[in-house]
Parts: C-alpha cells; sequence; structure tokens
C-alpha cells in the first residue's frame, strides 16, 4: 500500500495496521490474557510478575503498569484490547477516554452529554487542509 | 423457501448491556435512549421471526490476534456468553440454527464468499446488546440465532461493498432453502464514535443523518464510503458501520424504513436503530 496512509492525516487516532499489529501483538495478547477471572487475579496480584509471561519492550512494560492509555496506543497497543486493563482496573470505557484526549473525567462526560466531540477542526492534523477540503 | 423479511441496524454500545443488566435504564441518562427502544421492541414481538442472523464483531473475546477471520458463521447449537474482561453478561446463552447456518455456509463459500465456520465460539456484547436492545430481558431469546462475525478490530476491514454483496449472497442462500423460515438480518455496530486516542468521543451527528438516510435514499452510494472516510468522519470505531452494509445488501431494493431511532450520548457513542422491513422483490 502506498505510505503515507491517507488515515495518517486524521489528528489523535491510533488505526491498529499492519505496523501497528506486529509492534503490538505482545501487548494486545497480554491484554486479551484479562479475559480469564484467574489471570485477572494474577495481574492484580502482582503486576511485574504476570507481565514477565509476556514479550513486552520495555516501554510497553511501563506503560502498562503507569496505566499510560495514550503510551499503550503508541507502542502499538489496540484499544479493544487495552480496555481490558481498565475493566480489570474496574474502569469504564468512558473514564478511559476521557484521560486519552487529556481532559477531566467531568469535562469529558459534559462534552458529551453536550452532542461529543465536533468533527469541525477535528479532521485533519494540518487545519488548513480542512479548510481546503471544505472550501 | 424461507425469506429475509426485515432488517436491523443497531448499535451495540457495551454500556447499553450493563445498565440493562443493572436495572438503571430509568436515569436521566438512559431514559431517553430506552425510551426510543420500545416500538423496536412492539414491533419485533408482533413479527416473531423464526430466526435472526445476526452480523458484529468480536472485540477480542471469541478471537484473538492470533487468528483474524474476515468473515464468519457459527454454526453451533449453542453460543456461550464471553467474559469480556469483567465476567459474562447475565443474559440468556444464545440458541443456534445449526441446519440453516450450514446451508449458509455451504451456499456462501459455493457462492465465491470465503467463510470461516466456527463450531465453537463465546459471543461478545457485540450480538447480545442489540438482542437485549430489541427483546429486553427474556428468561431465553424468542428465536434461535445465526451470528455472522466481521473483522473491525485489525485494519482493513473488508469494504462496504463487499459486505453489501456478502448480504446479497445471504438473500440468495436463505431463499433457496426448502423451509418455510421468516428471517431477520441485524446489522450492528456505529454510529459515530471514536474510543481512541486525544480525538476520542468525536460524533458527527450530520453524517450519521445522512448514513440513516442513505439507507433507504440511496444504498449502493453508502457503500462507496472509503475506510479513512468513515474514520474521519465518524470516528476511528465508526468503521463498524460497514457492517450495516451486510444487513442492507439482504434486503430487496424497496426496502422500507419502518422505524428510527437516535440518540446522543450511550457512552462515548451515537446510537442508532433503524428497522427496515423488506419489499418482497429482488
Amino acid at each position: 500500500m502506498k505510505e503515507p496512509r491517507d488515515y495518517e492525516s486524521i489528528p489523535g487516532t491510533y488505526v491498529y495496521d499492519a505496523r501497528r499489529g506486529r509492534e503490538g501483538y505482545a501487548l494486545n495478547m497480554f491484554c486479551m490474557s484479562l479475559n480469564k477471572a484467574e489471570n485477572r487475579k494474577s495481574f492484580k496480584d502482582d503486576a511485574s510478575a504476570y507481565l514477565d509471561r509476556f514479550a513486552l519492550t520495555a516501554e510497553q512494560r511501563r506503560a502498562v503498569l503507569q496505566r499510560d492509555w495514550l503510551g499503550m496506543l503508541k507502542v502499538g497497543g489496540n484499544i479493544y484490547y487495552t480496555i481490558k486493563i481498565a475493566f480489570c482496573d474496574g474502569l469504564t470505557f468512558q473514564d478511559v477516554a476521557g484521560m486519552m484526549s487529556g481532559v477531566p473525567k467531568e469535562v469529558y462526560a459534559q462534552m458529551m452529554l453536550a452532542g461529543g466531540r465536533s468533527p469541525q477542526g477535528n479532521r485533519y492534523k494540518d487545519a488548513a487542509k480542512e479548510n481546503d477540503e471544505r472550501g | 423457501m424461507a425469506k429475509i423479511v426485515a432488517g436491523i441496524a443497531c448499535s451495540h454500545v457495551p454500556a447499553i448491556g450493563v445498565a440493562m443488566d443493572r436495572g438503571v435504564t430509568g436515569t436521566p441518562y438512559w431514559e431517553p435512549l430506552f425510551r426510543g427502544y420500545e416500538p423496536a421492541r412492539a414491533w419485533l414481538a408482533a413479527l416473531a421471526p423464526d430466526v435472526a442472523v445476526i452480523v458484529y464483531n468480536d472485540h477480542a473475546c471469541a478471537f484473538s490476534l492470533e487468528i483474524i477471520p474476515t468473515f464468519l458463521i457459527g454454526v453451533a447449537e449453542q453460543f456461550p456468553i464471553a467474559d469480556e474482561g469483567f465476567g459474562p453478561r447475565p443474559v440468556p446463552t444464545v440458541q443456534g440454527s445449526p441446519a440453516l447456518a450450514w446451508h449458509l455456509a455451504e451456499s456462501l463459500i459455493l457462492d465465491e464468499f470465503d467463510m470461516t465456520i466456527a463450531n465453537a465460539m463465546p459471543v461478545d456484547h457485540g450480538l447480545t446488546v442489540p438482542l437485549s436492545i430489541t427483546c429486553g430481558k427474556p428468561a431465553e431469546w424468542p428465536f434461535p440465532v445465526i451470528p455472522l462475525c466481521v473483522n473491525v478490530v485489525q485494519y482493513p476491514p473488508p469494504t462496504g461493498a463487499r459486505c453489501f454483496k456478502l448480504g446479497q449472497a445471504i438473500r440468495r442462500a436463505v431463499e433457496a432453502y426448502d423451509q418455510d423460515l421468516r428471517v431477520v438480518i441485524y446489522g450492528t455496530g456505529g454510529m459515530s464514535h471514536q474510543l481512541q486516542g486525544e480525538r476520542a468521543g468525536l460524533i458527527n451527528r450530520e453524517f450519521d443523518t445522512a448514513f440513516l438516510d442513505g439507507m433507504t435514499k440511496d444504498p449502493i452510494g453508502l457503500t462507496k464510503l472509503t475506510h479513512t472516510e468513515y474514520m474521519r468522519e465518524a470516528g476511528s470505531e465508526g468503521v463498524e458501520m460497514v457492517m450495516w452494509h451486510v444487513m442492507r445488501g439482504a434486503l430487496d431494493g424497496n426496502a422500507k424504513e419502518v422505524y428510527r431511532h437516535y440518540h446522543v450520548p450511550a457512552s462515548n457513542t451515537a446510537a442508532g436503530l433503524m428497522i427496515l422491513e423488506d419489499g418482497g422483490g429482488t
């Protein structure tokens, strides 16, 4: 496929494509393991020891242990997988979405109640491009 | 002969299932959403289909990244409820429809759709939330279900056009089945939402409204949307809407909209519901 991909012009978005699939496989398979109650318990009891079972990079390991949700996406995390860590912590999807977008929980919740984040100004990393496309 | 009698497009937001399971659907936050589901439940109860094909995506439950089927059909007698990371939802086990499912699998493969066949798999909120939305909280689901999974977790999902053609092949296969069954087909996921990154929370009411309108006004035109257009306009997870095209392709050209409900927000998502009745043509 042609590089760079056209979707890379979308701001604040980490498409789980082939490149991220290769980078994030072990990280996401660790997340997948949390579908089992006994694994959730082992992870809660000793996160570091549990992570030793998976071939994570140092940065992936740091991101998991620090619950750096955005950081996980940057090193190959897939949101449908990394959210399982949040479920294990008793967090909701909305809690994590707020943290990734860098605003307090209440601010994010209020934005959603008011109709969500507008696509206006959020379509392209390069703001000028959006103006061109919208004429 | 079996017939596709109707299609249901429906978001499958996990929080909607959680709200039902916890019995909080009457709160000010949830009440407007659930009020809009009532007419759909009444319509479906009156229709009383014999079987449902539910097109949805698995969310790292039945399948991991080890094997990623683009299109998959479940042929089991039963499908247990998956533990998605917080315990299985307290909803009835889903009963399958193996004879029809195997017929669909064989017909679709010979019709050049290379389906993966699943004899055993759990089903997650992608399938159970649309059932909860349209059937409420029965002790048993009112009809058997054939799960049809579409990959939208690993880029690229199949194109909207391909999904539409799969729907057309499902219609041909259903019509070639020798029992008189009335089949309803669900296309689930969407509508606009982005669950990840700094842009999380994106909602595009204008896009969603045009998409809902297009289901009857210009279904073929809608299949031409590219993945990047979905992601840019409707959020990265808005690309789930390709699954609606499977449902739409299984209906005839004259399918009529009989009900629509649209509500923002359900957690991070614009929740949409549309009922289409088949026109009985080709």
